[in-house]
Parts: structure tokens; C-alpha cells; sequence
């Protein structure tokens, strides 16, 4: 980039987050809870995106990492009194984590396809483990908690309302995505593009390639987890579908549908989804099975337009 | 030591006979399932994500069938035709454009598919499980149990299909032309093969196979629409342990995990649904010791 281009960047990105800002002042409290979750989503999908988009690795697992963030979440809520919302960070963070570690030190031994067999394999053993442990996970039923309240104990506190949840998800996922980009132009994000366009090679120039895809899916499965976090405050529950495979799998459809390898696009995906969904819903009823037109355009999206809206919008502004 | 004798409760040789059966059983079907997802991956490089779904159509075409002529053995038939016709449709629309692209989109096409299928099969047919009537309704008495008649026939068939299968790929010309695309694509093509309608027919007999067994199966256990999704992930778990493309491993692995989760279930400390955790405990052994698949020989 330029030093022209820069400006450029920053001064879009400054409008949007300052768009992000306000828009819940103006919503109605419906849409404005939807955007949150858009948001939300979007953290999750561009999570994953450090493993689709830049080190070529097709996560569907990233519901475990998400699921684990929701219920240390939940744990630390109800475990202390007062709740604490930093401790819920905290326990939902190292959650995510373990069990990224624990997923990452077997399934990077793969490659390609069978990474993305057995990073579903092992959500579905977590899926599989919280749903049947009852006592512990509450089962089927999940875990509810209250809401903790918003800043720092003992200094300064506020509850949680709708604009204040609004904008301190938007905040996080925006340092989130400062963080992810700062990553990716990284000299360790540079490696993780290297291992996506050859491996082999390198690995010959001397990467040690698993430890960087092992690093690669702990930090994927942090923010995932982060994402978990966020939903599970803003919903004050923690249910097992949630750790459902289903969930990577919209997850990869966000990121396909928005433009894989951008950052930005899985939280566009994300809301194009989302959109598309509410207003199928709102055209058919609550019944109608919206996956089936939604899988049609995945589909038609990964035949014609591979790069995703993000990439097909950039294509045509550069025309 | 409570724990202890609350697992090995009720222990009998008996009951580990009967496992045994049960074991093998299952792991017959989940072998022809496993075999289809194999011949697919083999010959395309492509991971049907979408093979449980083609499991619960086959499951779904047989309830139909059988619906109406009242005939399971016509219902089988008519189910693998029509399945394996579905699956040579979607070969041709979804993963024909996408040759010569990266691996990885093609398991998202067919992700998209399965997603498709099911939910079409819960909006067509609804949540409630279907019943398919087992043809053979004998018994026969082991122990204190009267076992089924029909389980054995399952696992007779699915062996028979399986063997037939191996016949036509090791002797037929069409599976010599099969095996030709799996070794070499481009040199396949040039003794003039045509590589593009291999592929769709080798989609179309994995998808045959997989609904065959959904139809085998059926009888066993209701039909639903999310049926599908627990056999893609143990076939996904078979054809790693058994190393992918490899169908001898593919069918070890299936009937060993089978056995495995059969054992399991029978211990009093674990309940059915969490003996799948025994077959994720030799994918994750697997992949430490022989991350290439337990059944394929040591490379020199």
C-alpha cells in the first residue's frame, strides 16, 4: 500500500466503525440486536479466516472453540458472586485455548482435507461430551446465567443495555480485527500465507510448519472463543447446539459468501447471511427451511464467484 | 471400586457374544457405507460431505418404495437406481465446474449439498422417524436372547455388495477403467478413457452404495433426516483409521470400530451415546502412531 492508500484505508475504516457507532441510537431495538450479532458472527467467521483464508487449512470445528468460549463463560459467571465479566473473558479465553491446543496438536498432523474431517470429528466429540454430561453442562437444556455488568468492579460499573452491549461488542471486534490485521502483515502471518501457497517449499526453507499451524489454530480458536464469550453475555445462556457442527459450517459459509483471505469479508458474509435468512423467514414464515435456497447460492457462489462478495465488489470497482 | 462395578455390572459371555453380532453388524454397513466414500475420494480427490445425506435419501427412497409396491427387496433396488441417478445429477451440476480447482472447494459444494438434502428431507417428510418393515421377521434363539434373522442378512448383503463391488473394479472393463483414473488422471485420458463420465459414474455408485446400505439399515433403527450425519462422521473416522482410498482398510476399520463401540456400550458406566467417544479415541491414537491409517503398510 501507499502512503495515499493508507489514508484512504483508514479514513473507510473510520467511517464504518463510526456508521457501527451510531446506527444503534437510530434502530429500533430489534435490528439493533441483530447487528450486534452480525457483529458477533462475524468475529466468529473471521476467526476461522486466519485458517480458511491464510494458511489454506478448512476449519469445521470452529463451533467447539465458540461452544468452550460460551461455557467458561458460563462457568465463571455462575461459579463467583458477584458475576464478573472480566473473569468470564478470562475463563472462556483459556477454555477456547486448551482446547485448541489439544485439537491442533492432532489435527494439523493432516493436511487438507482430512484437517477439515477431523477438526469436525473432534467438535462433534465435544458436542457429543457437553450434551451427555449433564450434571455439569446442564445437558440438552444448556446453562443460564445474568448478565455480569459492564467495566471494572470496585472502580466503575454500568449494567449492560442494549446500546451499551452494541458498542462494546463493536469495540472488541474492532480491536479484534486491528489485532487479526497487524497478525496477518506479521512476518508469522507472512509464513502462514507461504505455508498456504506451497508447503513443501516451505517447510525446505526451514519453517517449522506444524508449530506455525499449531500457533495458527490456538490464535483462530482464541478469537473464536472470544466470539463464544460475547454471544454467551449477550444472551445470558450456553446451549449445546451451539457446539453443534452446524455452526462451523455456517461459519465457513460466511466465509465464502463474504470473500475468504480478507479479514473484513466474513463479517460482510456474515451479515449478507444473516439478512437473507431474516428476510426469507419474513417471506415464508418461521417454518420455511431457509438452508435450502441459502445452500443454493453457497453453491452457485463457489462455482461463479469464488472470491466472494468482497472480492467480486473489489473486481468491479477496479473495472 | 464402585465406579468399577458399576461398568462391569451384568458382564456375561453371553452378552459379549451378542455384542460380537451386533458388532459385526453394524460394522458390514458401515464398511459399504465407508467403501462409496473411499471410491469417491480415490478416483476425484473429492470428500463427499454430502454421503450421510445420500444414506438418509437411500433410508427415504426405500420407505416410499415400499410404501407403494410393498416390496423391500424392489424398494433396495429401486432406492440405490434412484439415488445413484441423484448422484450422478449432482456430480454433473455442482463438482464437474469445480475440476481442476482447489480440493478444498469441493467440500464445501458438497456441504452445501448436504445442507440441501437435509433440510429438504425434513421439510418434505417432517421430524418423525419413518418405519421400514424388515423383510424377515425369524428369530432365532442365542442364549437367553432371540437375535434376528435379519441382522445376519444385513451383514451378508452388505458383504455381497461389497465383494461384487471389488469384483467389478479388480475384473470388470468399466472398473479397469475406474482404476486407471484413480492411478493416473491425465494418462487415463489419453488412452482414451473418458475421465469426466468415470468420475460421474464412480459418484454414482458410491452414492448407490451409500443408499443401499441406508435401506439395509433402515429396519434397524427409524428413518429420519438427520440420520445422515452420524454415519457421515463415522465413515469419516473409518476411512482415516483405514487409511483414505484404501477399501481392504476401510472395511477393517469399519468392522473394528464397530466392535469397539459394540464393547463399549456394554459397559454399565457409559451410555450408548457416548461409546462414539471410543471410536474418536482410535482416530486420535491413530493419528498419533500411523497418522497415514492403521491398515496400510509402512512406507520403506
Amino acid at each position: 500500500m501507499t502512503p495515499r492508500d493508507h489514508k484512504y484505508y483508514w479514513i473507510g475504516f473510520a467511517v464504518i466503525i463510526a456508521a457501527l457507532a451510531i446506527a444503534p441510537l437510530v434502530l429500533p431495538p430489534y435490528w439493533q440486536r441483530f447487528l450486534t450479532e452480525i457483529l458477533i458472527w462475524g468475529l466468529l467467521a473471521m476467526s476461522s479466516d486466519i485458517l480458511i483464508g491464510y494458511t489454506g487449512m478448512v476449519s469445521f470445528g470452529h463451533s467447539a472453540f465458540f461452544g468452550l468460549g460460551m461455557y467458561g463463560a458460563a462457568a465463571a459467571l455462575l461459579m463467583f458472586k458477584p458475576a464478573n465479566m472480566w473473569l468470564a473473558f478470562v475463563f472462556g479465553l483459556t477454555g477456547a485455548a486448551l482446547v485448541a491446543m489439544f485439537v491442533a496438536y492432532f489435527s494439523t498432523r493432516l493436511r487438507d482435507i482430512y484437517f477439515a474431517i477431523t477438526t469436525l470429528i473432534f467438535s462433534q466429540i465435544f458436542y457429543v461430551i457437553i450434551f451427555t454430561w449433564t450434571d455439569v453442562t446442564g445437558g440438552e437444556n444448556g446453562l443460564s446465567f445474568s448478565r455480569p455488568q459492564l467495566g471494572i468492579p470496585g472502580v466503575w460499573t454500568t449494567p449492560f443495555t442494549g446500546e451499551t452491549m452494541h458498542w462494546f461488542v463493536l469495540a472488541v471486534v474492532a480491536g479484534s480485527y486491528l489485532i487479526l490485521r497487524r497478525i496477518t502483515q506479521s512476518p508469522f502471518g507472512m509464513v502462514l500465507q507461504s505455508i498456504r501457497e506451497n508447503e513443501p517449499r516451505t517447510r525446505a526453507i526451514g519453517y517449522p510448519v506444524e508449530r506455525y499451524k499449531i500457533v495458527a489454530v490456538m490464535l483462530s480458536g482464541m478469537f473464536a472463543g472470544l466470539a463464544g464469550v460475547l454471544y454467551a453475555i449477550q444472551n445470558r445462556f450456553a446451549a449445546p447446539d451451539f457446539v453443534h457442527f452446524l455452526l462451523s459450517g455456517e461459519a465457513v459459509i460466511f466465509n465464502v459468501m463474504g470473500g475468504i483471505g480478507t479479514l473484513v469479508g466474513p463479517i460482510v458474509g456474515a451479515g449478507f447471511f444473516l439478512l437473507l435468512r431474516e428476510f426469507l423467514g419474513r417471506l415464508f414464515g418461521e417454518q420455511f427451511p431457509y438452508l435450502i435456497p441459502l445452500g443454493f447460492i453457497f453453491i452457485v457462489m463457489i462455482i461463479f464467484l469464488p472470491q466472494g462478495l468482497l472480492g467480486f465488489a473489489r473486481r468491479w470497482l477496479n473495472r | 471400586m464402585d465406579l468399577l462395578q458399576q461398568c462391569f455390572h451384568g458382564m456375561s459371555f453371553d452378552l459379549f457374544v451378542i455384542q460380537t453380532l451386533n458388532g459385526i453388524v453394524t460394522g458390514m454397513i458401515l464398511a459399504l457405507v465407508a467403501s462409496g466414500l473411499t471410491l469417491i475420494f480415490g478416483i476425484m480427490d473429492v470428500v463427499n460431505f454430502a454421503h450421510g445425506e445420500l444414506f438418509m435419501l437411500g433410508a427415504y427412497m426405500g420407505v416410499l418404495v415400499l410404501a407403494t409396491t410393498g416390496s423391500f427387496w424392489l424398494a433396495l433396488i429401486l432406492a440405490t437406481l434412484i439415488v445413484g441417478l441423484i448422484g450422478a445429477a449432482l456430480q454433473i451440476t455442482t463438482l464437474r465446474p469445480l475440476i481442476g480447482r482447489d480440493p478444498l472447494t469441493t467440500i464445501l459444494a458438497t456441504f452445501g449439498i448436504s445442507l440441501i438434502l437435509q433440510n429438504y428431507a425434513l421439510w418434505q417428510f417432517g421430524p418423525v422417524a419413518r418405519k421400514i418393515q424388515e423383510p424377515y421377521t425369524g428369530h432365532f434363539n442365542l442364549f437367553y436372547l432371540e437375535y434376528p434373522w435379519y441382522r445376519l442378512v444385513i451383514a451378508g448383503l452388505s458383504a455381497a455388495i461389497i465383494g461384487g463391488f471389488w469384483m467389478f473394479l479388480k475384473y470388470g472393463k468399466y472398473g479397469i477403467w475406474i482404476r486407471a483414473t484413480t492411478q493416473d488422471r491425465v494418462m487415463a485420458q489419453a488412452m482414451g478413457i473418458p475421465v469426466p463420465w468415470v468420475h460421474t459414474a464412480a459418484f454414482a455408485i458410491g452414492a448407490g452404495m451409500a443408499a443401499a446400505s441406508g435401506v439395509l439399515f433402515g429396519p434397524l433403527v427409524g428413518v429420519n433426516h438427520i440420520m445422515g450425519l452420524d454415519w457421515v462422521l463415522k465413515a469419516f473416522i473409518v476411512v482415516v483409521v483405514g487409511g483414505m482410498g484404501n477399501l481392504g482398510g476401510s472395511i477393517a476399520a469399519a468392522i473394528l470400530i464397530s466392535l469397539l463401540e459394540a464393547y463399549a456400550s456394554m459397559l454399565g458406566c457409559i451410555s450408548p451415546a457416548q461409546a462414539v467417544i471410543v471410536s474418536f479415541v482410535v482416530l486420535v491414537l491413530t493419528l498419533l502412531f500411523r497418522p497415514t491409517g492403521l491398515f496400510v503398510p509402512t512406507p520403506k
